[in-house]
């Protein structure tokens, strides 16, 4: 049993330890949660429960903001 | 002081927008040239992409934004299905807290026009899911009425192919679209300078939105005030009542009371045949 799992994130892999949420996954990567969105496979999940969402290994997350476009 | 042109206020879904003028944020060199050219443009609204977060990325786009007050009208811009984009629709509707979304649902990378069918489909799915749908939509009135049916708030046909600066390619396309439209029909794509601008607002379209034109021009700035004014100019006149075309002119200036000076000026003789001269 290892206690680092390996998620795909923005297309990257990134390694976090065991049990992590998605509001874990994203103090990795965000400086600031203002403007997130995130996709976990697929599936949109609500600001309200990143906290008590966990990802598992094999995971592909999205994490969304806004950028410069028409 | 001449009077200003008093408009009615530009709203989209029972809410007061403001300026007709949309800007999209594509294409800026820099955060710090995008603010000046918001604010020359007078604009109410910019457009944004849902994008991948980038932890190198400098400065923030949405500080910029929130401190200048403008609305944040988050696109689809990249999606192919109905279903990629509604998914973008909601993760903006997330990220963004706004229930507005420009939705954008393209056929091929070429023209990046849109796809009516995914458009369409992707348009009932949201405004059912409560959104405030505005859809980047091809010069076709007929598709234009069937979003509106579907519950869109606006339709914002395309000009000429996005970025192309192209202007507006099917003039009488747009006016039908206007003239039938229920709602405000802001043309979108195809600007490539002022004057296009102007013609959509004469052409009876409610508002306009640009982003290459503006952000990819050599002084954006200056652009932004440029397209602002014609956005205004042809507003105005559009509510004026221009004249009608006609095929052969008409004098301004009045023949009543012409002095007998014709039969005087000696050696002179007109080329034009007799029963083409005005009496």
């Amino acid at each position: 049993m290892s206690n680092v799992v390996t998620l795909v994130v923005n297309g990257e892999p990134q390694e976090v330890p065991a049990g992590t949420t998605v509001a874990g996954v994203i103090a990795f990567i965000a400086p600031s949660t203002r403007g997130i969105a995130v996709a976990l496979n697929g599936g949109i999940v609500a600001r309200s429960t990143w906290e008590s969402t966990p990802v598992a290994a094999g995971d592909h997350i999205e994490v969304l903001t806004a950028a410069q476009g028409g | 002081m001449p009077a200003p042109f008093l408009d009615a206020p530009f709203t989209i879904a029972g809410e007061v927008v403001g300026s007709r003028l949309i800007l999209g944020s594509g294409g800026i060199p820099s955060l710090e040239v995008l603010e000046r050219a918001i604010i020359a443009s007078g604009t109410s609204v910019v457009t944004v992409a849902m994008r991948r977060l980038d932890p190198a990325a400098p400065g923030s786009l949405l500080d910029v934004l929130a401190r200048l007050g403008v609305r944040v009208l988050p696109n689809t811009a990249g999606c192919f299905t109905a279903a990629e984009a509604v998914l973008t629709a909601r993760l903006a509707r997330e990220a963004l807290e706004t229930n507005w979304v420009k939705l954008e649902v393209i056929g091929d990378e070429i023209t990046l026009l849109p796809d009516g069918s995914e458009l369409l489909r992707a348009a009932e799915e949201l405004v059912g899911d409560g959104f405030v749908v505005l859809p980047y939509t091809n010069d076709d009135p007929v598709l234009a009425r069937r979003l509106e049916h579907a519950g869109c708030a606006a339709v914002m046909p395309a000009g000429a192919p996005i970025g192309s600066g192209l202007g507006i390619g099917n003039p009488h396309a747009i006016a039908m679209i206007a003239e039938a439209a229920g709602v405000p029909v802001v043309l979108d794509a195809g600007i490539g300078t002022a004057s296009d601008a102007a013609l959509a607002m004469e052409l009876g379209c409610a508002g306009v939105m640009v982003a290459s034109a503006v952000t990819r021009c050599r002084n954006p700035e200056t652009m932004a005030r440029a397209m602002a004014l014609a956005v205004e100019a042809g507003r105005a006149a559009r509510a004026a009542g221009p004249i009608p075309r006609r095929y052969h002119a008409e004098a301004s200036s009045s023949f009543h009371n012409m002095a007998g000076l014709a039969r005087e000026a000696a050696g002179e003789t007109s080329l034009a045949p007799s029963g083409q001269r005005r009496r």
